[in-house]
């Protein structure tokens, strides 16, 4: 067995643990158990969790040594990375606070990521270049943590959110809180689906005749929207026959936008099912579960998370990236997408901060400020990568 | 301008629009609703009730411009428009990125269709460097420096002037208070005791005690404000061009050229210009042979010149070759650029094996009998060579980057990109030749009846480096804004202004106090502090519900 196996072992072995910590973070939602049995099946939930975050950071180390530079290089192990940094926020505000609760948000969200991170090719990756510099480990390592902390203050803003948002009748704010669940759960849907079809080495590929430059274009995923100008090369898959408006252009925006639309659809789908489960709309449904929940609390943890991950991003995304960048391309900031949206995270934490000196802006206001503030720092991770091209598309 | 005053029952003279007396915290009556203070129990006690410019002077058109930016509200609207800006920014390409030679005015259209075209014509494709972004950035600076004078004059006059004793109002009003009927002096004494061990600052007078900590902490956003008005301040003296050079030097390999940017003082020499690709057949490299095989081309690892850096000696004589004198030798590589004299070269680009540098021809007469060969360089085009056997070869035509034209072949540029030659190989004695034309590689002979033939033997090409030369006047200020900057983030985010007064009246004994964050760790505190001393537990005034 090699250290790269080892590694891969390690972080599968650290994902059950996680899942099994989630049920017992389960313990506190419902009525049945009194408060003692509770505390004690959310203490096993938290041993659980340092069990699974020792076994995330050794998969760490075993990777590190195969790979001989950090690995933090591509999106695979970035997720992987900014996830255990998350469990290592929980930890860190769970040991400040001793409130668990937050557990039951927390962790389902670093298991969705880490299953999401792993949806990417997860091979060690050579360094290019311009990432061969100590800057790697020091920006990278800042920025991911200081995101992770941040991302604890949507967590906490979250429950907050489920706690404290009128449930007895429909509203904006209930409709909002179910978007999050749709989202997550569409989430879940694309790592469902992506694994399904991969076990199945589904592979529909497209040639593009009217197109040189172009090499074939191949989907993982059955194709409801096929590229511009394509012709289906292997016939005996499934395809509806609409392509995609033109004005997506690039190789790969047709096949993005048919993984959206099947992430969205059969998130749906199971959305629908659950709502069918519950009878009732899933804010509802959780805020029965969670019962009491001090937002005094929750409110100051979601304030303290920002106070601590704020001046952390600004040192990693802002100044520690500027002086790599002076080093590597001799311009401190170029307007590069990724750090036109470390600024704009930056913007938004800072109004964040300002907005707490308002009166009025505590609690659920800040709480779905939290939101945001975490659906800019997934749209920089995902989306500028992914979808907007740049410096920082090396995943 | 005369200031005006309020005189507190107390005897302190206060300033105009004053909320809560500096020195013993009354409430100053006619004043409260600068607060919003009227209805609610707890006193707003942010700015500890002190006397705000923008709060109390509305009348003239100064007035209404600072009051109009020193409000927080304006500031974060003006950083959310900025930032709504700027992330439209990024919905495709700016110009310098775009990356075709397409020019804007068609790219954005031909490329993204309608919204291509909206965001070209909206301006959006040149958004940093646009004058409506800069002033909105301008704004923002604004709005910091009054937005932190409005509040940090009169909150330091206010927090100079207070007093030990205070108003009971003051302490009742306090958000997480608490009171007791009976204070022992054993009691009492160990506060006391637990106030410095948390290291408190104690001050007593007239049974009246008053503790702080921390209270530089206050000043932490100011200090951070300022870091940020110098990072500013630097971006803007970074607009005039005197303050950083920005130039870009192709260099051959064994060429000298003068370094552009430095007024023709600096020559740097590219000795050697090497490369180096991921492979997995390398043992080194084993580990990516995965991601190397799903690559969709050679990874670079390493480029890197190997360079010499030379000064002008002495006054140039314009015609005349400089004298160079060498200051520094060295390797330039991503990420380790080379310094000299405040500049810095670095590694930027590469033209692979773009040029010629030598083509190697053999000559062979009748019955493929050898007669001789040559080398042809490209940057010292010979006119003939003479071979071994004394014949001549003739250079009739050079092309170094050939192409052909109406008017047959021609060259698009002097560098070797692309050589075509007309070679005439010549009998001794004789003007007229067998004619040969050397193009994409081959050699193919022009006459007809060739009783000779030529060959290419060998062929050599040269690499290029791309150098971005740069000097940055500004770079310290921009240091110095950062690390201001976050010693103030730190100081105010880190530390908390605690307080804490125990004020006797005639029948108990109350307790107020006030931090300027985290009320859950002050509500910890406070408990630590006043346990089992009598006083009833500590009652938030203002819990969310």
């Amino acid at each position: 067995m090699d250290f790269y196996e080892i590694s891969s072992s390690l972080l599968s072995i650290s994902f059950f643990i996680y899942l099994i910590a989630v049920v017992f973070f389960g313990a506190i939602l419902g009525k049945k158990r009194d408060e003692k049995q509770k505390s004690k099946l959310t203490m096993i939930g938290i041993i659980l969790t340092i069990i699974g975050f020792i076994g995330q950071v050794a998969s760490f180390i075993f990777r590190w040594i195969e790979a001989g530079h950090i690995p933090v290089s591509n999106m695979f192990e970035f997720i992987y990375f900014f996830s255990m940094c998350l469990i290592f926020a929980f930890l860190l505000i769970y040991f400040i606070y001793r409130y668990s609760i937050l557990g039951i948000v927390a962790l389902p969200i670093a298991i969705v990521l880490i299953g999401y991170g792993s949806v990417f090719p997860t091979e060690v990756t050579p360094l290019v270049d311009s990432l061969q510099s100590n800057w790697l480990y020091i920006h990278v390592t800042t920025v991911a943590l200081a995101q992770a902390i941040l991302s604890i203050s949507f967590v906490a803003g979250l429950l907050y959110l489920i706690v404290k948002v009128n449930q007895e009748k429909r509203s904006k704010e209930t409709s909002y809180l179910e978007l999050i669940m749709y989202f997550v759960v569409s989430v879940i849907a694309f790592i469902i689906l992506s694994f399904s079809f991969g076990a199945a080495d589904y592979e529909a590929v497209f040639n593009l005749p009217e197109n040189e430059d172009l090499t074939d274009i191949s989907y993982t995923l059955p194709a409801l929207i096929g590229p511009t100008d394509s012709e289906l090369a292997t016939t005996d898959h499934f395809y509806t026959g609409i392509e995609a408006p033109s004005f997506m252009n690039g190789p790969d925006a047709a096949r993005k936008f048919n993984t959206l639309i099947w992430s969205l659809v059969t998130g749906l789908i199971l959305y629908g099912l659950l709502r069918l489960l519950t009878r009732k709309r899933l804010g509802e449904y959780l805020q029965d579960k969670f019962g009491k929940v001090n937002p005094d609390v929750v409110d100051d943890i979601m304030y303290r998370a920002i106070a601590i991950g704020f001046p952390l991003f600004t040192l990693g995304g802002l100044i520690f990236a500027a002086i790599w960048a002076q080093q590597a391309w001799g311009r401190f900031w170029g307007w590069d997408p990724k750090e036109v949206w470390a600024l704009i995270t930056w913007l938004f934490y800072a109004a964040f901060l300002h907005l707490r000196l308002t009166r009025g802006w505590h609690g659920k206001k800040s709480a779905w400020l939290a939101v945001i503030g975490f659906a800019i720092i997934m749209f920089n991770l995902i989306a500028v990568n992914l979808v907007i091209s740049g410096l920082h598309s090396y995943a | 301008m005369s200031v005006k005053t309020v005189k507190c029952e107390c005897g302190h003279i206060n300033h105009e629009g004053t909320v809560l007396c500096e020195a013993c915290g009354k409430p100053i009556k006619g004043n409260q609703h600068l607060d919003g203070n009227d209805d609610q129990k707890v006193l707003e006690m942010r700015y500890d009730g002190s006397a705000r410019r923008s709060k109390t002077y509305k009348r003239t058109f100064i007035d209404k411009t600072w009051a109009f930016f020193s409000s927080v509200k304006v500031g974060v609207w003006l950083i959310i428009i900025t930032l709504i800006f700027s992330a439209l920014g990024t919905l495709y390409p700016q110009e310098p990125f775009k990356n075709s030679p397409l020019p804007a005015s068609q790219f954005y259209e031909t490329e993204y269709g309608l919204t291509g075209k909206i965001f070209y014509q909206l301006g959006f494709h040149n958004m940093y460097d646009s004058w409506w972004y800069i002033i909105l950035v301008a704004l923002i600076g604004i709005s910091l420096v009054i937005c932190s004078l409005d509040r940090y004059i009169p909150l330091r006059r206010a927090l100079k002037n207070q007093k030990i004793k205070r108003h009971p109002t003051f302490v009742k009003r306090q958000r997480v208070v608490s009171s007791t009927d009976k204070l022992s002096d054993e009691n009492y004494q160990m506060i006391k005791e637990r106030l410095k061990k948390k290291r408190y600052k104690v001050k007593e007078e007239d049974g009246h005690l008053f503790a702080e900590k921390n209270r530089f902490s206050r000043w932490g956003p100011y200090v951070n404000h300022i870091g940020l008005i110098i990072i500013l301040s630097a971006a803007i003296l970074r607009m005039f061009h005197v303050m950083h050079v920005d130039d870009y030097v192709w260099v051959r390999e064994g060429e000298t050229r003068v370094i552009p940017g430095t007024n023709q003082e600096y020559y740097i020499k590219n000795e050697n210009f090497s490369y180096d690709f991921f492979d997995a057949e390398e043992d080194e490299d084993i580990r990516f042979r995965e991601a190397l095989k799903n690559a969709n081309g050679p990874i670079p690892k390493d480029f890197q010149t190997d360079a010499i850096i030379y000064k002008v000696k002495g006054e140039t004589v314009i015609g005349q070759e400089p004298e160079l004198e060498e200051v520094k030798r060295g390797q330039i590589r991503v990420n380790h650029p080379i310094q000299f004299d405040g500049y810095s070269l670095y590694q930027a680009g590469n033209q692979m094996e773009s040029e010629y540098d030598r083509i190697s021809f053999k000559v062979n007469g009748e019955n493929n009998q050898e007669l001789g060969e040559f080398t042809f360089e490209t940057d010292e085009a010979p006119y003939q060579v003479e071979l071994d056997n004394g014949m001549i070869v003739r250079v009739d035509d050079y092309y170094p980057q050939l192409e052909f034209t109406d008017k047959g072949p021609s060259s698009f540029s002097k560098f070797p990109r692309n050589p075509g030659i007309i070679f005439s190989v010549l009998n001794e004695g004789k003007e007229e030749g067998e004619r040969f034309f050397y193009l994409g590689e081959e050699v193919i002979g022009l006459s007809e009846g060739n009783t000779f033939s030529m060959s290419v033997t060998d062929i050599e090409k040269r690499s290029a480096s791309g150098l971005t030369v740069k000097k940055d006047y500004s770079l310290p200020f921009f240091l110095v804004g950062a690390i201001i900057f976050m010693i103030g983030v730190v100081q105010g985010l880190y530390w908390y202004h605690r307080r804490i007064w125990i004020h006797p009246t005639e029948n108990e004994y109350l307790v107020g106090s006030h931090t300027n964050k985290n009320w859950f760790g002050m509500k910890k505190e406070l408990d630590e502090i006043f346990e089992e001393t009598g006083f009833a537990e500590f009652k938030d005034q203002s819990e969310l519900k």
